[in-house]
């Protein structure tokens, strides 16, 4: 039986477009479902926290896996599309941090609410647009999800509301959570620390630089961000905490950006590229996920690499598309001033040049 | 011979106008130490567009100082040094961002002087680029020209080319009430000849005073910061066809150089208006309402006429945004209009 398994296998491998047979024996050979030992989170005003281990199974590796090298191969087709300047202006990049957008999601439902800063593009991913829309709305094309009006900070989509471009507000946060804690509000406030604002380290920023620790009188957890499955549970606890009514709560996710700030930033004179280096090969999350899977006999090697072809065959297809489709008509560009208003008329950059505005 | 192949050599710098705002920052600094620099970058990453570059390395800790991501808080800390007889440089990475500061401009800086009857003056300066950029959207594209220039107790100031930069950069920090510098990020970069006369460290450019860039006799065309030079640009193709623009460019929003502009007008009998925000109660409109409170308004032989932002908020699409700011084409259309041309 063994032979015959792994010579079915063999002759399989070498054959990669036979999806009935391959999954006839991939439920032979590969295990369901796997345990896993995740870091203990740290806690703040908390008696416990999310567990320290998990199960993962096959499909939600895979689907894991899938989501992750997608962020990740959007984010880097973004670098190129913008050094060729088919994208224009402000272009934020998440790779390095895909376990959180992945392990958010993973971690609440559709029907949850999120919203974010302007590094969002894995977030719009997650939360249910297409790398099509979401190319097409950085190359300012009709195709894109916010018709080529909003570009990279400002993607909005069902129970996702951006993309928001200004930050600094610190007091806001803080007026935010009193009011979420006074009220009792189901709300996870999330930061996802990737050690730096803008050029500046945290050290440099942060009075306190345990952000788990500063919603006070609101509970918070201190995540490894670059593991999906740590996103995962911890996102699950919390999501928990808020639906039994107890309030707000607050996740500190410690993570990593690969780029700089933004595309303009190198990202290399307030950090070392040694630092990036060993972020990347001690704690990618792609590569942990990848590791995981494969030594506990979740998936193969070469299972991992053809998803991996599938990704980038998707991610060029988006290109294409967002290269070639149209820019918006001018006609467009007095729409959507106003919601479910009659329409009007919107003034050019002198009084005889007329737009129409429809809602 | 050195001496004067040196003065030939100076008197034909090109200066950017990133240069040229260092420059006066620099100078200042080093005039008067109370004199200080803050905002988000300025310091060790040498300005998030590299307008303080090198401030730093001269000046250290105590003068050029980082802050965190936080408008509402470092303003507030600024206006409280102002208070307390430092003169501050508040640096906001944009002026999209002071809306987050908003309050300490207007209510802590701006109406202080008034409120306390004269004792308490509040020597600050509030800089960053203002307006539109290339492809960076809605929030981080408008213009506070109106907003700012709207209140009394503030000073504003928009340069357009180095001259302009160094000169009112420098006069702002001297000036001893709150004074908010809308500089161009697109202007950055441009190199301007710097006369010898303005590369002089005392060489300022006063507040409240415009400048014309170029003489006419057929229109008076005026403008603030970049659009300026679309104006002259503009000007320039209508003298292939023998119309004559009087170019000003106004420097200061607030107190508004009326005069100059009324001078003009009495002689042209024409006036197109110019600037990049939008036209709702815009600087254009402040202009026009003006011109028909005074003596200009008799000398109009046509209505006067505004150029503007499209009144939208800034698409991303690049055909969208070239069509939402004012360009050279709208500028000559207009003109042509107003001469019934």
């Amino acid at each position: 039986m063994r032979k015959m398994l792994a010579a079915v296998s063999r002759v399989l491998s070498g054959v990669a477009q036979k999806p009935a047979s391959r999954v006839l024996v991939a439920s032979r050979s590969f295990a369901n479902d796997a345990t896993f030992e995740i870091k203990k989170c740290d806690l703040h005003r908390l008696e416990e926290g999310p567990p320290v281990t998990t199960v993962l199974t096959r499909e939600d590796g895979l689907r894991y896996y899938r989501m992750m090298q997608t962020v990740r191969r959007m984010e880097l087709k973004a670098d190129q599309l913008y050094k060729q300047k088919i994208i224009r202006g402000f272009c934020h990049l998440c790779d390095g941090q895909e376990a959180c957008c992945v392990g958010l999601e993973a971690g609440i439902n559709p029907t949850d609410h999120l919203i974010t800063a302007y590094r969002a593009h894995g977030f719009t991913f997650t939360r249910g647009l297409s790398v099509r829309e979401i190319l097409a709305e950085l190359t300012g094309r009709r195709g894109g999800c916010a018709k080529g009006k909003g570009g990279s900070m400002h993607m909005y989509a069902k129970n996702f509301y951006g993309g928001n471009g200004i930050v600094g507000a610190q007091g806001q946060i803080f007026e935010a959570y009193n009011m979420a804690a006074l009220w009792k509000l189901p709300c996870i406030f999330i930061c996802e620390n990737n050690r730096y604002g803008m050029g500046t380290s945290v050290e440099r920023a942060a009075a306190s630089t345990d952000y788990y620790k500063r919603g006070d009188f609101i509970p918070g957890l201190r995540v490894d961000g670059m593991d999906i499955l740590c996103v995962r549970e911890a996102t699950r606890f919390a999501a928990a905490y808020c639906r039994s009514g107890k309030g707000p709560i607050l996740m500190e996710l410690q993570t990593y950006r690969y780029h700089g700030h933004s595309m303009s930033d190198p990202g290399v004179s307030y950090r070392t590229r040694e630092e990036i280096q060993e972020v990347r090969s001690k704690s990618d999350p792609i590569m942990l996920l990848k590791d995981r899977m494969v030594n506990s006999n979740l998936a193969s090697v070469e299972e991992l690499k053809e998803i991996d072809v599938e990704v980038r065959k998707e991610i060029e297809d988006a290109a294409q598309f967002a290269t070639a489709d149209p820019e918006p008509p001018l006609e467009e560009l007095g729409h959507h001033i106003y919601s479910s208003d009659p329409p009007f008329e919107v003034r050019g950059a002198n009084q005889w040049i007329k737009f129409k505005s429809i809602s | 011979m050195a001496a004067v192949s040196g003065l030939v050599r100076r008197s034909l710098e090109q200066v950017t106008v990133r240069e040229a705002i260092n420059q006066g920052m620099d100078e200042e600094l080093e005039r008067d130490e109370k004199v200080f620099l803050l905002g988000e970058e300025v310091a060790q990453y040498d300005g998030a567009y590299k307008v303080s570059r090198g401030l730093w390395k001269k000046y250290g800790d105590k003068r050029i100082i980082d802050t965190p991501i936080s408008e509402m808080g470092f303003a507030g800390i600024a206006v409280g040094a102002a208070m307390a007889g430092l003169r501050p440089i508040c640096e906001f990475m944009t002026f999209n961002f002071s809306m987050q500061a908003i309050d300490q401009v207007i209510n802590s800086a701006a109406k202080t002087y008034y409120m306390s009857g004269g004792l308490q003056p509040v020597p600050i300066v509030f800089r960053g680029p203002n307006g539109a950029s290339a492809g960076v959207a809605a929030q981080h594209s408008q213009c506070f020209a109106a907003w700012y220039g709207h209140c009394p107790g503030l000073k504003v100031v928009s340069p357009w080319n180095s001259e302009d930069a160094k000169g009112l950069i420098k006069s702002a920090i001297r000036d001893n009430n709150p004074v908010v510098v809308l500089e161009n990020e697109l202007m950055y970069g441009v190199p301007f000849e710097l006369s010898s006369e303005a590369q002089s460290k005392d060489f300022l450019v006063p507040i409240g005073k415009a400048k014309i860039e170029r003489q006419g006799t057929h229109i008076t065309v005026v403008s603030h910061s970049r659009p300026v030079g679309h104006c002259l640009e503009a000007a320039t193709v209508l003298s292939k066809e023998g119309i004559e623009c009087e170019v000003i460019n106004m420097r200061t929003i607030r107190p508004m150089d009326i005069e100059t502009i009324e001078a003009s007008v009495m002689k042209t009998n024409h006036l197109v208006t110019v600037e990049g925000g939008w036209p709702q109660f815009g600087v254009g409109a402040e202009i026009c309402a003006r011109i028909m409170e005074g003596p200009a308004f008799n000398f109009l032989d046509a209505p006067a006429v505004r150029v503007t932002g499209a009144d939208v908020p800034m698409p991303y699409a690049k055909i969208l945004e070239d069509n939402s700011v004012p360009q050279v084409k709208d500028i000559i259309f207009a003109i042509k209009k107003t001469l019934n041309i």
